[in-house]
């Protein structure tokens, strides 16, 4: 099984060798064809090793010059690799149409390949120089993929800048980590330092886990580490905002369990309460945002904020069960947030990309200059309708499944521990359910506004589908999502296998009983297949009783009614920012939106008015009060540096001179 | 317990809740408008109106609009689905019912979300500026209302351990010290104003307006007409009363059958109906008595409505 891990990372390498090589109309092509093979290979290995139990271990000592690479996949490591894949086939096969229009630059088209395989290698690698190389080469790639259209504005330089710098922030606070359970557990080697980390000092151990989590967050997009999500995500090409929010986000997370799991092997309770708290702050947080973006990229990226806090709200649940003692409950909230972790990818994977058939075919992802799009591209408007359904965690599609699971797990978490559970379990579900009702609000938006309704541009009026093969992409992780909603029990095996390497001990009590879930001491059953069937049935019959019982069936188009208007234009509709209004003044604390109103009269009299300009502008929060302050700390320190540094070369002989005497001085 | 449990008594039951409900629902709500207008000091049509409405407007023609979708055409069934999918699987007159598997508290919200969000898609559909609003406003109410629904459900699933319905009303069914205590009344408040929220009434809605700018369900089906609109009506009167079964079993569950015998099934269907039309009768009276709120009045409303359950449940664990 080793030789498809090399395969993986040949497969990474040679493609992105070929991709710069190749000609314009050929790049996209050959990317697909080489991410597709690594994903391949990746996807037999993660197979094998999820259906056989055994991980695959590779280690040799010459290859790069830190002290050997060491390969190791386990079944958590397969689950995302195998997720990786997935996304990534679909996204590559995206590109090839998406290229048709937007031609690939040699750096961008050598860069996706070794996104992708360093995306895959991730989660099999098992030491800390491997780790840490492959952690740097994913930041890079993206990078630049993000800054793939950096002539188009600078918006986009400039959400590459705070990409570049938040990320590499995290990759210090992980490598500061990872070296000092390197040092103090003699060895590089995971399986040493899992062996070493529970008998160090627990200050040393929640340095550790506190550095971890801050750098890995970062990469996850936890508030308030977020800022640069929804921006990179928004500016960079649809393909590589797919990748990046249906993988790359992933990986922050597999950091948090895979540090806090394996490594550590757990930890007190007060390490994950604080990984609660982020999780529902992100989740909170996010969500109000989403609901009121009228940039569809946006509002995407900000669900991936809110997500990604559901699935940390989970995995805190479960170190916290952990650390009370209720490893079984443990076991279930795990479950849950890795359910979720994989609906989410999907989802995700399926929106940003449908968004990116949209802004293909029309060039614009405002959606107040969209509209009407479902009559003119019907099939890449019904594979973003697949994808909403998911996301607002409706029956029968799979968003409704890890739903219900995180929900189980916060149920058992609230009567099984202490006092603080008592009140931070049923915080935790209000922002759960705040959150799916505020996703379901920005996703009624997203489609309802864009989608639905008529269009309210030129370029909306005359959009039609984008190319076969993008609509291929995201159709097929909608697929998914359909097919995991509607059976979800065939994914239990799996998770159950991936939460034992994690909660070594009980035999998780998700079981499978006959189609439905059960979960054992529990008298909670739960069959999601009986819903959707259920729910199909009843459509039918509801659907038969308005054919039979009606008189007269045919429909007739009519006008609508405009007020007692004889007419009504697109520009007498609900836009997205109109939609959004009411929740922007409820959450007016949390936007601090900022309004623009220009009315230009016309000559005579102020009460005849030519024009009307209404704009709203929202910073993010934790932007203008916690990053901007520091950014202006900084340029006040940088201006004090000028008076050091003037270009007077008599001045730098000076300082030289002078240093060279400190340290004839000191090393006397 | 099984995934479904079929004999003929179970179907039999699923079926009485069925009728009970298609039928029953708009007899309630013609109940309620007639409560109030007597309180009100007028006569008011007769109980059986909201039946002949239906089914004159189920005589007209179906009419669309111009520049309408699949969107607009299936929300009025979707609606009726979802609600038909919660009566089968909820446990009105016995808690043996069919499908346990589905008979889930968080199952059963997002169902009611489902049929919410087909309505307010339509409303975008229409591309019309009413049908906007009523959505943007739809969707804003219940995005605040789900976090009180959700932890009020968790109020009384919490002490059970289980957020299966059947579950839940037998175990309040056995300890009915628990029908009274702080926690139960705490989330019985929050309930009561998600119920009223999600359906409409007042003081968040209005169902007796039709001024177009202060209405959020009427400004939704404003482009229905015929069939479709009979439908909505129905669909929006069964959710209702649902809703009102499901809060009457949740929290007094007497009379309900734990078997699937025959006399005890005939108790619990005429228990359910006298308690489903005592809390309509208790809900129109006080109807009487309370304005419309502002519209931005309505989120401090359920922000109260999601204190009163995050109360229930910590007084659930400290009590218990």
């Amino acid at each position: 099984m080793t030789v498809w891990l090399v395969a993986m990372a040949a497969c990474g390498g040679v493609g992105a060798a070929c991709a710069a090589a190749a000609p314009n109309n050929a790049r996209a092509v050959l990317v697909a064809v080489f991410a597709i093979g690594a994903s391949l290979c990746g996807l037999i290995v993660s197979v094998w090793v999820v259906q056989s139990g055994h991980p695959v271990h590779l280690a040799t000592s010459q290859i790069l010059p830190f002290n050997g690479v060491e390969l190791r996949l386990d079944p958590v490591g397969a689950l995302f690799v195998g997720l990786t894949a997935v996304v990534a086939i679909a996204v590559v096969i995206f590109n090839v149409g998406y290229s048709r229009g937007h031609t690939m630059s040699r750096t961008s088209a050598c860069a996706l390949p070794i996104f992708v395989v360093s995306m895959l290698l991730i989660p099999s690698v098992w030491n800390v120089t491997t780790f840490l190389f492959c952690w740097e080469l994913m930041a890079v790639s993206s990078l630049v993929l993000v800054l793939s259209d950096y002539q188009r504005s600078a918006s986009v330089r400039s959400a590459a800048l705070w990409y570049a710098v938040l990320t590499q922030i995290g990759a210090a606070a992980i490598t500061f980590a990872m070296v000092v359970l390197a040092v103090k557990s003699g060895s590089q080697s995971f399986s040493a330092i899992a062996l070493h980390a529970p008998s160090l000092s627990p200050a040393v151990r929640s340095t550790v886990f506190l550095l971890a989590l801050a750098g890995f967050a970062s990469k996850a997009g936890a508030v308030p580490l977020h800022v640069w999500l929804p921006k990179a995500h928004a500016e960079a090409p649809s393909a590589v905002s797919a990748l990046m929010s249906a993988a790359m986000v992933n990986l922050g997370i597999y950091g948090i369990v895979r540090v806090g799991n394996t490594l550590l092997g757990g930890g007190p309770a007060w390490w994950w309460i604080i990984v609660i708290v982020l999780g529902a702050t992100s989740a909170v947080f996010g969500s109000i945002h989403s609901a009121t973006s009228t940039d569809l990229k946006r509002l995407l990226a900000y669900s991936t904020v809110d997500n990604i806090g559901l699935i940390l709200i989970a995995v805190g649940t479960a170190g916290l069960l952990r650390a009370t003692g209720h490893p079984a409950f443990a076991a279930l909230a795990l479950f849950a947030g890795m359910f979720h972790l994989v609906n989410h990818a999907l989802f995700k994977g399926t929106l940003f990309l449908s968004a990116g058939s949209v802004l293909y075919v029309t060039g614009t992802r405002d959606l107040d200059q969209l509209g009407g799009l479902f009559k003119r591209m019907p099939i890449a408007s019904t594979i973003f309708a697949l994808g909403t359904v998911a996301i607002t965690a409706l029956p029968p599609l799979s968003g409704f499944v890890s739903e219900w699971l995180i929900l189980q797990g916060l149920l058992h978490g609230i009567s099984s521990s202490g006092t603080v559970s008592v009140v931070l379990m049923p915080l935790s579900v209000g922002a759960l359910a705040l959150t799916g009702g505020l996703t379901a609000a920005a996703f009624v938006k997203a489609f309802g506004v864009g989608f639905l309704g008529v269009a309210r541009s030129s370029a909306a009026e005359s959009a039609q589908e984008p190319p076969r093969l993008m609509n291929v992409g995201s159709g097929l992780l909608a697929a998914f999502c359909v097919v995991i909603g509607v059976a979800p029990i065939m994914m239990v095996g799996l998770f159950n296998r991936v939460v034992l390497v994690l909660e070594p001990g009980p035999n998780s009590i998700v079981r499978r009983h006959g189609e439905s879930f059960a979960i054992q001491n529990a008298h909670a059953m739960f069959d999601p297949s009986l819903i959707a069937i259920v729910l199909v049935v009843a459509l039918g019959v509801a659907f038969s009783a308005r054919r039979i019982l009606s008189r007269h069936y045919s429909v007739r188009q009519a006008p609508v009614w405009a007020g007692g208007r004889s007419f009504q234009t697109a520009r007498m509709t609900y836009t997205a920012t109109s939609f959004a209004e009411p929740l922007q003044r409820v959450f007016d604390d949390v936007l601090q939106p900022s309004h623009d109103l220009d009315v230009s009269p016309s000559g005579e009299s102020r009460y005849y008015v030519e024009s009307v300009q209404f704009g709203t502008r929202g910073a993010d929060l934790f932007e203008r009060h916690l990053y901007q302050p520091v950014f202006s700390f900084v340029r006040v320190i940088a201006n004090k540096a000028r008076l050091l540094q003037n270009g007077s070369v008599h001045r730098y002989l000076a300082y030289s001179f002078a240093a060279l005497l400190v340290v004839l001085v000191v090393a006397r | 317990m099984n995934g479904a449990e079929v004999s003929l008594a179970s179907v039999a039951a699923v079926m009485a809740q069925v009728v009970l409900c298609v039928f029953g629902a708009p007899l309630l709500v013609g109940l309620m408008r007639t409560v109030r207008c007597r309180l009100e000091g007028r006569v008011g049509p007769p109980v059986v109106q909201t039946w002949r409405d239906v089914r004159k407007l189920l005589q007209k023609q179906r009419t669309q609009p111009e520049r309408s979708s699949i969107f607009f055409t299936s929300a009025p069934v979707v609606l009726v689905a979802t609600t038909l999918a919660i009566i089968v699987f909820i446990p009105m007159i016995t808690t043996r019912t069919i499908f346990s598997g589905g008979s889930d508290l968080f199952a059963i919200v997002f169902l009611l979300l489902a049929g919410s969000m087909s309505l307010a898609l339509a409303a975008l559909d229409t591309g019309t500026a009413f049908g906007g609003m009523g959505s943007s406003r739809l969707m804003a109410i219940i995005a605040l209302a789900e976090p009180a629904l959700l932890v009020a459900i968790l109020a009384v699933a919490a002490p059970l351990h289980s957020s299966s319905l059947s579950v839940i009303v037998v175990g309040s069914l056995h300890h009915s010290v628990w029908i009274a205590t702080p926690q139960r009344l705490l989330a019985l408040g929050a309930f009561v104003i998600v119920v009223l929220a999600e359906s409409g009434r007042l003081p968040v809605d209005n169902p007796a307006t039709h001024l177009e700018l202060t209405m959020i369900h009427e400004a939704l089906m404003l482009e229905y007409s015929g069939p479709d609109l009979a439908f909505v009506v129905l669909g929006e009167s069964m959710r209702f009363t649902v809703l009102l079964a499901l809060l009457s079993n949740l929290f007094f569950p007497w009379g309900i059958s734990t078997s699937l015998r025959a006399p005890s099934l005939v108790v619990a269907v005429i228990a359910l109906v006298a308690k489903v039309t005592l809390l309509a009768v208790a809900i129109a009276a006080g109807e009487v008595a309370v304005a419309k709120l502002r519209l931005f009045r309505v989120p401090e409303l359920l922000a109260g409505a999601f204190v009163l359950s995050v109360l229930a449940v910590v007084s659930s664990l400290v009590i218990s």
